[in-house]
C-alpha cells in the first residue's frame, strides 16, 4: 500500500506543482499575487474541452491551443488591469484585489456560457490504459502529468538560468527600475511573463480536466489556496520551490489520509505548512529574504 | 413622479378590492403550487411543476372532481426561504387557495410550512426529504420518501445480493445531503451488524480520491458504500477501478442521476441504489405516466415529476371523497381530514400516508423503495 500511496502522492503533487508554476512566475517577475490564476486555469480546461468536443481537434492540438487561449487571457489581464495599475503606481494590495474581481468575472461568464454542471472530455480522447507493477496501479495519464510537470519545470529553469531572456527576467525580478535603466524592455517582458504564466495555468487546467473528469466553472476555487500554500512553502517566486512545494503538499495530504484520518487532511497539511514557516519564514528556497538582504 | 403615483393609487386599490370581493367561480378548485422555477433548484422545481400540470390536466379531462375543475395557481419560490414565505402568504391570503403544493427544498419548507400550518391550510411537499419536517405541524403532508426509509431497504437487498460481510464507507463531510446520508448508512450498518473496515471522507471540490481509495483497498471490504453526489460518485468509481478495486458500490438517492453513467459508464456496473421511483419499474400506472409525460414535454420524466404527478392524484382522491362548500376555511379542514385515508397506486407504486412520529404532527410517506442495480451503463430493477 505504501508504494501505491507514494505514486498517488507524486501524481497529486505534480498537479499542485504545475498549478503553482505560473502562479509563482507572476509573483517573481511582476510582484503580484494573481488571484485570477484559478479562473485562467479553468478557462484553459474549457478551451481544450470545446476544441475536442465541438471541433473534434486531436488532443495535442487542443492542449497547445488551450495554452495559447489561457495565455491570451493572461495577456489581456496584464494589459487591461495590471498595466494601468502599475502606471498609476498603485500600492501592492491593489493589483491583488483587482485579480480577485477578474477571477469572479471569468467564473461567472463561464457559468453563464456553459452552465454550472460538471463536464468531461468525450470518451476516447483520454488515454485510459493503466498498468500494474506488483500491487501498484499507474495510469498512462498519471505518467503524462508527472512528465509534463517536470518537463515544463526544467524548460523554465533552463530559460531563466541560461538565456539572455532569462537573465533579463531575473534582473526585473531584482529591481524593475534598475532593469529599465539597463535598457531592458520591462513592460514588454511583463507582458511575455503574463502570457507564459497564464499558458502554464491553462496547461494545468487541461491536464486536471483530463485526469479527473471535473471541468466546472468553479474548478479553480479549491486549487487557489493550495497554490498559494505551495508558493509560500517553496519560497515566493522560486521555480524550484513551486515543484518541491507542490510535491511536498501532495505527499503530506496523501500520507495524512493513508496513516491518519481523511477528516483531518487539510488540517494536517496546512498545520505542517505553518510549522515549516515558523522555522523557515522565507520558505524552502527563501528568495524573499535574500532580496531584502 | 409623486403626483402620478397618487393619481394611480386609488383606482388601483379599488381594483384590487373589487377583484378580491368577487366570489370564486364555483366550478374551480384553486390549488397553489409553490416551486423553485428559477435559481439553482429550478431543474427539480420545473420537473415537479410539469408533473402537477400533467396530472391536473388528466383529472380535468376525465370530468374533474365531481364535475368541478382543478385550477392550479403556479408561483416561483426561487428555492429561497424568504421567497417561499412570500409566495405562501400570497397563495393563502390573496388567492385563497384550498391547499398548497411545495416548496421544492426542505430548507424552504422549514421556513414556509409553518405559515400554512398556522393558517390551517394543507401544505403538501413532494420533494422534501428532511427528517422532522412533519413532526409538529398537523397540516403538513408529504409523499417524498425519506432517505431514512430508503437506505435500510437498499442495504438489506445488497447484503442478500452480494453476501456482504464487511463494507467500507466514503462520503463528503462538508455537505448537508451527503453527511446526513452517511449518518443513516452508519445507523443501518450498525443495526444489520455489518462491520465497517474503513470510513473515509472528502471535501467539496476534491477531485483526487486515490489516497482514500487506496486505504479502502488495503482494508479489503466486500463493497463500498458511498454517500456522494452523482458527479463525485462517478469519479470515485472511475478512480477505484483504475486502482484495481473491483468491489461493487452502494449509494443513496444522490446516485439517481444520468450524470453517474455519463461520466463512469460501465465502470459503475454492479452499483446498487434505492429510489422511490424508477423508469425501469414497468407497472401499468408508471408506463402510462411516462408515456403521457414524454408526449406532453418531449423529455423523459424523473423521480420528482413522478412524485408530483402522484401527489396530485392523491389529493384528487381526497377531494372526491368530500363535499366542497365553497367556504375556504371549512373546505381546508375537510381536506386535511380526508387526505390521510387516501390509498393510491400510481407511478411510484402503492402509496399511503403514515402519521409523523409522536402523533401530533402531519403525515409522511409510507412507501417501499425500489432497489436498482447498474448493468451495461444504466440502472435496472434488481430481481
Amino acid at each position: 500500500m505504501f508504494l501505491q500511496q507514494l505514486v498517488n502522492a507524486l501524481s497529486l503533487g505534480s498537479v499542485y506543482a504545475l498549478f503553482a508554476l505560473g502562479f509563482t512566475l507572476i509573483f517573481g517577475v511582476l510582484g503580484v499575487i494573481n488571484l485570477s490564476h484559478g479562473a485562467v486555469f479553468m478557462c484553459g480546461a474549457y478551451a481544450a474541452l470545446l476544441l475536442v468536443s465541438k471541433l473534434q481537434a486531436p488532443l495535442w492540438v487542443a492542449f497547445v491551443a488551450a495554452m495559447i487561449v489561457a495565455g491570451l487571457i493572461g495577456l489581456a489581464i496584464d494589459f487591461l488591469i495590471l498595466k494601468p495599475l502599475r502606471r498609476r503606481g498603485a500600492p501592492h494590495l491593489i493589483p491583488m484585489i483587482a485579480t480577485i474581481g477578474v477571477g469572479m468575472i471569468l467564473t461567472n461568464v463561464s457559468q453563464g456560457l456553459f452552465g454550472a454542471q460538471v463536464l468531461r472530455f468525450p470518451f476516447g480522447t483520454i488515454p485510459e490504459q493503466g498498468f500494474t507493477l506488483g500491487s501498484v496501479h499507474v495510469t498512462v495519464l498519471q505518467l503524462w502529468i508527472v512528465g509534463i510537470a517536470f518537463a515544463l519545470l526544467l524548460l523554465l529553469m533552463f530559460v531563466l538560468q541560461r538565456t539572455q531572456f532569462g537573465r533579463a527576467l531575473r534582473a526585473i525580478a531584482e529591481s524593475p527600475k534598475a532593469a529599465w535603466l539597463l535598457g531592458i524592455n520591462v513592460e514588454g517582458l511583463f507582458l511575455v511573463t503574463s502570457f507564459v504564466a497564464a499558458a502554464l495555468g491553462g496547461a494545468a487546467g487541461v491536464l486536471i480536466g483530463l485526469s479527473f473528469n471535473a471541468i466546472t466553472p468553479f474548478m479553480g476555487g479549491p486549487m487557489l489556496p493550495k497554490g498559494i500554500a505551495v508558493i509560500i512553502l517553496g519560497g515566493m517566486g522560486d521555480i524550484r520551490g513551486a515543484l518541491i512545494g507542490g510535491l511536498f503538499l501532495g505527499f503530506v495530504e496523501v500520507m495524512s489520509v493513508a496513516y491518519g484520518s481523511s477528516d483531518f487532511r487539510d488540517a494536517v497539511s496546512f498545520g505542517l505548512l505553518f510549522i515549516i514557516l515558523l522555522i523557515r519564514p522565507s520558505g524552502l528556497f527563501g528568495r524573499v529574504a535574500q532580496r531584502k538582504a | 413622479m409623486r403626483n402620478g403615483f397618487w393619481k394611480w393609487l386609488l383606482p388601483a386599490l379599488a381594483g384590487v378590492a373589487l377583484l378580491a370581493s368577487l366570489p370564486a367561480r364555483a366550478a374551480d378548485i384553486k390549488i397553489g403550487v409553490a416551486e423553485a422555477l428559477s435559481g439553482p433548484a429550478a431543474q427539480y422545481g420545473t420537473s415537479i411543476r410539469n408533473g402537477f400540470v400533467l396530472a391536473a390536466n388528466e383529472i380535468n379531462a376525465n370530468g374533474g372532481i365531481n364535475g368541478d375543475k382543478l385550477k392550479l395557481i403556479i408561483e416561483d419560490e426561487q428555492g429561497k426561504k424568504e421567497e417561499a414565505i412570500n409566495v405562501f402568504r400570497k397563495l393563502i391570503f390573496q388567492d385563497r387557495v384550498l391547499m398548497i403544493f411545495g416548496p421544492t427544498l426542505s430548507n424552504s419548507a422549514f421556513a414556509a410550512d409553518p405559515i400554512a400550518n398556522q393558517a390551517k391550510v394543507v401544505v403538501f411537499g413532494t420533494s422534501n426529504t428532511a427528517t422532522g419536517l412533519t413532526d409538529r405541524m398537523p397540516f403538513v403532508f408529504r409523499n417524498s420518501v425519506m432517505e431514512a426509509d430508503v437506505l435500510p431497504v437498499t442495504i438489506k437487498e445488497a447484503i442478500k445480493h452480494y453476501k456482504l460481510k464487511r463494507v467500507a464507507v466514503i462520503y463528503g463531510n462538508d455537505d448537508a445531503f451527503t453527511k446526513s446520508g452517511y449518518d443513516v448508512f452508519k445507523h443501518v450498518l450498525a443495526d444489520d451488524k455489518i462491520p465497517v473496515t474503513a470510513t473515509e471522507t472528502y471535501a467539496k471540490g476534491d477531485v483526487d480520491f486515490r489516497a482514500q481509495l487506496t486505504k479502502i483497498k488495503g482494508s479489503d471490504p466486500d463493497a463500498i458504500i458511498c454517500s456522494c453526489l452523482a458527479e463525485e460518485a462517478a469519479n470515485i468509481i472511475l478512480q477505484a477501478r483504475a486502482l484495481g478495486l473491483k468491489q461493487p458500490f452502494i449509494g443513496g438517492n444522490g446516485f439517481n442521476s444520468p450524470k453517474l453513467f455519463q461520466i463512469a459508464r460501465t465502470a459503475a456496473d454492479g452499483t446498487m441504489m434505492g429510489t422511490p421511483w424508477s423508469s425501469e419499474n414497468h407497472t401499468p400506472a408508471n408506463d402510462a405516466f411516462m408515456k403521457a409525460y414524454q408526449a406532453a414535454y418531449h423529455t423523459a420524466p424523473d423521480q420528482f415529476a413522478a412524485q408530483a404527478y402522484d401527489a396530485m392524484h392523491v389529493v384528487a382522491q381526497a377531494l372526491k371523497s368530500i363535499k366542497l362548500t365553497g367556504t375556504p376555511d371549512k373546505d381546508r379542514l375537510a381536506l386535511k381530514d380526508a387526505l390521510p385515508k387516501v390509498k393510491w397506486d400510481g407511478a411510484t407504486g402503492p402509496f399511503q400516508f403514515r402519521a409523523a412520529p409522536g402523533g401530533k404532527g402531519g403525515y409522511d410517506a409510507q412507501q417501499t423503495a425500489v432497489v436498482n442495480i447498474a448493468q451495461g451503463g444504466k440502472f435496472i430493477l434488481l430481481k
